[in-house]
């Protein structure tokens, strides 16, 4: 064991006493940091304050303060009512396409990644180098030849047609095979396996619960992606019953653009709002396995 | 006749008789009534929103019959749908919401069920000319309308009282009355306008222009007859000397614009009322209806702007009980259940109701608008036609006509390029042009 000698924290003769737990406050930084701070906030902002706001006002008063009347919660009942409810059939689908396309995709890129970092057999090289050409490919460049393939299988205008290709995500894949690398030592595999447990088991209840931080980072990764996702159901879907929230909410803003059509933009509004609340609590409750996920990697055991 | 002879021809009778029976089985009962007393079961593509009620009261009147009602988008995302899925042989519906120009279209594909056969062509008189004419061609009847868009001037008269502009009855008089506008207030304009295939084509029906003419496969274009000329000559002014806000229609801006009085005025058709109530609802009292300004003093001719109704696909399985269907919400129960939600009548009957005519309209100051609405769909310019591929001539409009908005191209000749795009693109479809 090495013996280290503590340097004394020193002074640098500006006064302020800059140790690892206090950094130095730097003006620049801060503003610059604030600056992105309120350009992030104020479309956020926007929508809350909008969103109580009725059709009428919503044209005629200053965008960023309340209008004369306080119409939120009548623009809540109205939003989730309207057209008999239809608002929670897409909530509903949203739910079941982020709980079954992320949470699979989450599943199998935790497999993956594991197998990718942990094994050696053949061919492990070229799946590689595909995976990671596959991250490089644009979703949207896809979105077509999707649609023929799943044409094909007459899957179109279902949901598996939006689950199905949510479940394969490269970028997830990636991400577990990086952690996966990095946080669980061979050593302890060996010493499991040499204790006579299966491969499974291994896996399950040594490997897993190490993995964790990585495996939230990319639960939160798919789910923001299939909640947001816009194009793929765009493509696949007609029925507007099977739409999620993003389809949903685009339909009733192009009521208005339509000839005889009722304008809804409060509405409208109100489903956004309601639309982002899910992920935002997601995020501030997972926060921490997303910070530490992030910098997995970063030091050598 | 002996009894072998006798037993033979009963034979022979039973035989042609069970042999009809068999055939009208297999092909399904061409009776529209006697279908939907049997039953079945219909695909509805269609966006209009009053029609949900329509196929409630048809399943609660026919019991065996189920409907899907599915909204797979507006306009020309419907019409991409209906496409693909006639390419691909399946998945289509039996029944489509078609605006009158998408019409074209569908017909020359050879998609759409021919709908004499069920009695269509005797229902002509019950619906108002521009819409029935948008529905058949050459007396062949290709769908039955639902609603129209006769043209009228929506105008601001709240704002037009405040700067002392009278409502203007010639097109003479709302050129003037944009020139005063616009200099009394140069933040107000009349009308605004950055290019739409819909509006100019609507003025230059109302100016009986003639572009589109279609023979079979003949494909016919002159946007420089007579009727667009006179449309040019007025409009270039207005755009030359910036009388027209840049504000697209149907955008936020535009919304906005029509409530806080940068748009004192639209000319556009009959379904507007609903979107006006929805979508400006801040203009309520402030608005009002005049009939379309004329090209003569005491003219009375007028067009149509959209406007769609319901046809039957060919590939369907129960064109019948389509059919039947098509009739109930067309001028049937259905016609009456959407006219009380706010849709805008193509029948005649409704058209000249006495309680339909003399409701007044409080976004409208109580103004009785459908007496105005109603004259306007009797002085429709008869005689119009579109081009069978409208829908994507509409798409391009912009990048040819549409180079007179923001450039120094003159209109006439924006719509010259437009023109040349059309035939190369009628061309390259297998079209012959002049």
């Amino acid at each position: 064991m090495a013996i280290t000698t503590l340097r004394p924290a020193t002074t640098r003769g500006r006064g302020k006493l800059e140790t690892p737990s206090q950094p130095k406050r730097n003006l620049l930084l801060t503003i610059v940091t604030g600056i992105v701070l309120v350009y992030s906030l104020i479309p956020l902002i926007w929508l809350l304050i909008n969103s109580t706001k009725s059709q009428a006002d919503l044209f005629s008063t200053f965008g960023l303060w309340f209008g004369h009347d306080f119409n939120f919660f009548d623009n809540l009942t109205r939003a989730l009512s309207y057209d008999n409810g239809i608002f929670l059939r897409w909530l509903g689908n949203t739910l079941l396409y982020v709980v079954v396309g992320a949470g699979g995709a989450t599943l199998l890129a935790v497999l993956g990644g594991y197998a990718l970092a942990k094994f050696e057999f053949p061919g492990k090289k070229a799946v590689f180098a595909i995976v990671i050409g596959a991250v490089a490919v644009p979703g949207t460049a896809l979105a077509v030849p999707t649609f023929w393939m799943f044409s094909r299988l007459s899957l179109t205008d279902t949901p598996w047609a939006i689950i199905i290709p949510s479940l394969i995500s490269p970028f997830g894949l990636y991400l577990m095979w990086s952690f996966a690398k990095d946080s669980i030592p061979s050593d302890l595999m060996e010493a499991a396996r040499i204790d006579g447990a299966s491969e499974f088991r291994t896996f399950w209840q040594v490997c897993l619960p190490l993995l964790a931080p990585g495996t939230v980072t990319v639960l939160l990764f798919s789910m923001v992606a299939t909640w947001n996702n816009f194009f793929l159901p765009l493509i696949m879907l007609r029925d507007s019953d099977w739409f999620p929230l993003t389809l949903g909410l685009n339909q009733w803003n192009s009521q208005a653009a339509t000839a005889g059509g009722q304008a809804i933009f409060d509405l409208v509004l109100m489903g956004s709002l309601l639309t982002i609340i899910p992920l935002i609590i997601a995020f501030l409750f997972l926060q921490r396995y997303w910070q530490s996920g992030l910098s997995a990697g970063g030091v050598k055991e | 006749m002996s009894k072998k002879t006798h037993r033979r021809l009963l034979a022979g009778a039973a035989l042609a008789l069970s042999a009809t029976l068999g055939l009208t089985a297999c092909g399904g009962s061409q009776d529209p009534s006697e279908a939907a007393a049997k039953g079945g079961e219909l695909t509805i593509w269609a966006w209009e929103p009053t029609l949900k009620k329509v196929v409630d009261a048809y399943e609660k009147e026919h019991p065996d019959v189920k409907i899907d009602l599915v909204n797979v988008g507006t306009g020309n995302d419907q019409y991409t749908a209906v496409q693909n899925a006639i390419s691909a042989g399946s998945g289509g519906p039996d029944v489509a919401q078609l605006e009158y120009f998408a019409m074209g279209q569908f017909e020359l594909g050879g998609s759409l069920a021919e709908l004499n056969e069920f009695g269509a062509d005797k229902l002509s008189s019950q619906f108002a000319t521009g819409p029935w004419e948008g529905m058949s061609t050459d007396g062949k009847v290709y769908g039955l309308p639902m609603d129209s868009g006769p043209m009228a001037l929506f105008y601001n008269a709240t704002l037009f009282k405040k700067y002392n502009i009278e409502v203007p009855k010639t097109w003479e008089e709302y050129a003037a009355a944009a020139r005063k506008l616009h200099e009394a207030n140069p933040k107000s304009y009349m009308v605004n306008d950055t290019g739409d295939a819909g509006f100019m084509t609507s003025m230059i029906w109302q100016a009986r222009g003639k572009p589109f003419t279609t023979n079979g496969t003949e494909v016919d274009i002159n946007l420089n007859d007579e009727g667009t000329q006179k449309v040019t000559k007025l409009w270039q002014p207005l755009l030359d000397d910036k009388l027209v806000a840049p504000i697209t229609s149907w955008s936020d801006e535009w919304y906005k614009g029509l409530g806080d009085g940068t748009i004192a005025s639209l000319v556009t058709g009959a379904w507007m009322p609903a979107n006006m109530e929805t979508g400006v609802a801040e203009g309520s009292g402030d608005w009002k209806v005049a009939p379309m300004p004329q090209w003569e003093d005491g003219g009375k001719a007028t067009a149509e702007n959209g406007g769609s109704g319901l046809s039957v696909l060919k590939d369907s399985k129960n064109a019948a009980l389509a059919y039947d269907f098509l009739e109930f919400a067309t001028v049937g129960e259905g016609a009456d259940l959407r006219i009380s939600q706010g849709a805008f009548p193509a029948t005649t009957k409704d058209l000249n109701d006495e309680k339909f005519l003399n409701r007044k309209f409080d976004y409208f100051g109580g103004q009785q608008i459908n007496k105005v609405l109603s004259e306007s769909s009797a002085n429709v310019v008869p005689g119009w036609s579109y081009l069978p591929f409208q829908a994507y001539a509409n798409s391009i409009f912009n990048d040819t006509a549409g180079k007179a908005y923001i450039s120094n191209t003159s209109l006439s000749d924006g719509l010259g390029q437009w023109q040349k795009s059309l035939e190369t693109y009628a061309k390259d479809q297998g079209f012959t042009t002049k």
